[in-house]
């Protein structure tokens, strides 16, 4: 019925994470094992029950930011413009010389601008004691605070973007959702080139203190850099990280034409809905292994030919049997003999980012022929049973990642990353 | 490729809630803004808006979802019930994963938004709403309507300032072609807080007009802005044989094409992106532009915009080669919320042959529109609505009559001659 399928592959990559600016920083981090957790720094965290952060030492002017975009946009948006030029470098892309009309942004996104926005209020409300807010007070760019497209406008300014341009918003499977939308939209052939990945800097008292009021975060304030334990017994709750991951995203054979260093095919992408709780999981794990089948079936990839799993591992209890329990689901036997690792252990979770974050750790895991692991597992909880990769990188050979993540709003998703050239469906 | 029809209306304007009540009102040119009563504006330079009247949501919710939703929120939940008893759908009957979700959003919560911000600073951390975590981020419509109809397919939430609304319908379109047989899609936003107002008005494109009939008037030469409103719609779309197999009530129509277009960086030499969005939509749709009866203007109430737009319009169809029009002139501009309104008047104007009209505005001759300021009956073939959002976005849907005749197999399932 359809024509041969064009086939998506990345060709640049930007990562702006925890424990360092830059691809080459992140991926060091990885392979050392090394995590990024700290007590917060960006404001005085002492009034909040959660006090750890995964943090990004990040000076927008040293990253190349004008004066003018780092007074206009947000934090948020400042990671993805930065993660944005690092990968269009990288693709070897002249984006001067592609048609503009030719070239999309998709960025995800789960909070926005949510710390320019605590930081807006609390002046025009004086603190929070005027209801009726003083607009005298707003900066002429608070209109772009109010909605997190202006994310994807920044993206397109600074790549010379003037194809199909939109953010995906899907909480905290944002950043895999957003490359999935990028990689339908080449599909399509609605575009050549797309610029897609993720963004979020939610290191702001409110939303540290809404996951207080649910206990979502871990208190383990004494001992910030152990705090993210995804798997491990003793887990008590995520650790709130920021950052950015950014690709350029294009169509197989105009790659290889032009010459391109190809990463990874985006094979598969799917995502399904639990319609069960906003916040709350159902143990058995079916709807994210319903979304792992279809990536995996759009990819024509059986699940026993998947090499490394990386998992969303938010590190709370209900997540990490939920998604222990949709592994073994949809691989089956299979899910036992699979390295599976989470890397929110040591660059916490950083809500919408994190989907696009844990792609790039997928790709450097397929180029490098190496797992990251999973930081701080000592002792895994009994009821998760698999093979998390404790503490140490891992030297394995990685044809297929299946990258998954869980969010709020009841969203999962997966997608399957290859090696076009090692992989064969 | 299987085509995207609507089956399904679920209306919340400032002129009428539900279909009907708003598409009479709209044809007769009803106008729903007025000073704002949600809060005292009288401290700001602009107090008109679209405000929703007789909203009760405890007349259709549960009392449980109130604490946990915003007052978009629950317009959206009641609209999603609206569309899915319009297209006759009970959402349990589905398979599994055949239904899904896929909403835009603008501004997320952003009055449940203020309320916890005021009682973080204001009071202290301990007091935030443990429902805070989702209550105002951009996902929480896809996620509460999915929820409440036990919708589990691939549900997603785009944003677009107000172009989102009709690339919400774009994607919903992509996963029935992808395999999903219902998604309820579509935008309802509601921002009229005095937080949200104050975001508003930084944008500098809200009218500071105090006459509800002088202030939002779209390629007229008093043009000076325009009034936000609050609402939206939400539309059922299914996979065609999905609505003709379940024999659905009615078939609006077909979204028979999309496209979506940036507009250059500020600085940079090149034509906007408008004209192109309006090309490729038509393409996609297979369409010629005298085929295009009908275009529903995004209509930005600013002379550069308007002129930017009235100018696409023309290089596409000729100056004056199109009827024009602005419902959103009776409503407001209702953010992600005003594209897919335009798309369901769109689908009642082909209905009912009528083109509803833009209230207030005296088109200036310059703009050499055909601008439809009384209702005007007349048969139309297909509808074009654009929408545009601050950044540069623009984005074109075409909808047309869902024609079983067009596609052989759709047709012999239709007369039963397979």
């Amino acid at each position: 019925m359809s024509p041969a399928r064009r086939r998506v592959v990345i060709t640049g990559v930007g990562v702006l994470a925890p424990g360092g600016v830059g691809v080459k920083n992140f991926w060091q981090l990885l392979a050392d094992g090394r995590t990024a957790t700290r007590r917060i720094s960006l404001f005085d965290p002492s009034p909040f029950r959660s006090q750890v952060a995964a943090e990004v030492d990040f000076d927008p002017e040293l990253a190349g930011l004008s004066p003018q975009q780092v007074r206009r946009m947000d934090r948020a948006a400042q990671f993805a413009v930065v993660a944005a030029r690092e990968a269009v470098a990288d693709s070897g892309l002249e984006f001067a010389a592609l048609a503009a009309e030719r070239t999309g942004v998709t960025i995800g996104t789960a909070v926005g601008a949510t710390m320019g926005l605590d930081q807006e209020y609390r002046t025009v409300s004086d603190g929070g004691r005027l209801d009726l807010v003083d607009h005298t007070y707003a900066v002429p760019h608070l209109y772009g605070y109010l909605v997190p497209s202006s994310f994807a406008t920044e993206v397109a300014w600074a790549v010379g973007a003037e194809g199909p341009c939109t953010v995906v918003s899907t909480g905290c499977t944002s950043g895999l959702d957003a490359v999935g939308h990028a990689a339908q939209v080449l599909r399509e052939g609605a575009a050549e080139v797309m610029v897609a990945g993720a963004t979020d800097a939610p290191i702001s008292p409110i939303t540290v203190a809404c996951f207080d009021a649910i206990k979502a975060t871990t208190p383990r304030n004494d001992d910030p850099q152990h705090a993210s334990r995804p798997f491990d017994a003793s887990r008590n709750g995520f650790v709130l990280g920021e950052g950015a991951a950014v690709f350029v995203l294009e169509e197989l054979t105009s790659a290889q034409r032009r010459g391109a260093r190809i990463y990874a095919e985006v094979a598969g992408h799917a995502s399904r809905s639990n319609a069960f709780h906003m916040t709350g999981l159902r143990p058995d794990g079916r709807e994210m292994a319903e979304a792992i089948r279809v990536a995996l079936d759009e990819a024509r990839v059986a699940g026993t030919d998947v090499d490394y799993i990386n998992a969303h591992g938010s590190g709370t209890k209900q997540n990490d049997r939920h998604e222990t329990a949709a592994f073994k689901r949809s691989l089956g036997e299979h899910a036992y003999r699979t390295p599976v690792s989470s890397i929110k252990s040591m660059v916490g979770h950083s809500l919408g980012a994190i989907g696009s974050i844990e792609i790039a750790a997928s790709v450097l895991a397929l180029t490098n022929d190496v797992v990251p692991p999973t930081a701080n597992l000592h002792t895994a909880d009994p009821e998760c049973d698999l093979d998390y990769v404790p503490l140490t990188a891992r030297d394995h050979r990685v044809d297929v990642v299946l990258s998954v993540g869980s969010g709020f709003g009841g969203f999962q998703s997966a997608m399957v990353l290859t090696d076009p050239f090692r992989w064969r469906a | 490729m299987s085509r995207a029809v609507v089956t399904g209306l679920g209306v919340a304007a400032p002129t009428g809630l539900g279909v009907e009540r708003y598409w009479a009102a709209t044809i007769a040119g009803h106008r729903g803004i007025r000073r704002l009563t949600r809060f005292d504006p009288s401290s700001y330079p602009a107090g008109l808006a679209g405000e929703i009247e007789g909203f009760d949501a405890a007349e259709h919710l549960p009392s449980r979802l109130l604490p946990q939703t915003d007052r978009m929120t629950r317009i959206a939940l009641v609209s999603a019930d609206w569309a899915l008893a319009d297209a006759g759908v009970r959402p349990e009957e589905l398979a599994e994963y055949d239904g899904s979700v896929i909403t835009a959003s603008h501004s997320g919560g952003f009055e449940f938004g203020q309320n916890e911000l005021r009682a973080l600073w204001n009071r202290g951390g301990q007091y935030v709403s443990a429902y805070q975590s989702f209550a105002w981020f951009y996902a929480v419509n896809s996620g509460q309507i999915s929820i409440r109809n036990g919708l589990r397919g691939p549900c997603s939430v785009v944003v677009s300032d107000t172009a989102g609304g009709l690339d919400a319908l774009a994607q919903a379109r992509r996963e029935i072609r992808r395999g999903t047989r219902l998604v309820i899609s579509g935008a309802v936003d509601a921002s009229l807080c005095p937080w949200g107002w104050v975001a508003q008005l930084a944008g500098g494109r809200l009218s500071t007009a105090d006459d509800p009939a002088g202030a939002y008037l779209p390629f007229d030469a008093r043009a000076r802005g325009h009034v936000p409103g609050e609402g939206g719609a939400l539309l059922v779309i299914e996979d065609e044989r999905h609505a003709v197999e379940r024999s659905a009530p009615r078939i609006y129509g077909e979204i028979a094409g999309h496209a979506s277009t940036m507009d250059p960086a500020p600085g940079v030499d090149r034509p906007p992106g408008l004209r192109r969005a309006i090309e490729l939509a038509l393409d996609d749709a297979g369409l010629a532009p005298p085929e295009i009866d009908v275009v529903f203007a995004d209509a930005a109430g600013l002379p550069d915009l308007d002129r930017a737009e009235a100018d696409a319009i023309n290089q596409v169809f000729g100056a004056g080669g199109v009827p024009v029009t602005a419902p959103k002139t009776a409503t407001g501009r209702l953010y992600s919320g005003a594209g897919p309104l335009d798309v369901a008047a769109a689908l009642l104007a082909l209905r009912d042959g009528v083109i509803p009209p833009t209230i207030g505005s005296s088109p200036a001759a310059d703009y050499a529109l055909d601008l439809v300021t009384r209702t005007r009956a007349v048969p139309l073939r297909a509808a074009l609505v654009l929408a545009r959002g601050v950044g540069g976005f623009n984005s074109a849907v075409v909808v047309r009559p869902f024609d079983p005749g067009t596609d052989r197999a759709t047709r012999n399932r239709v007369t039963g001659t397979e």
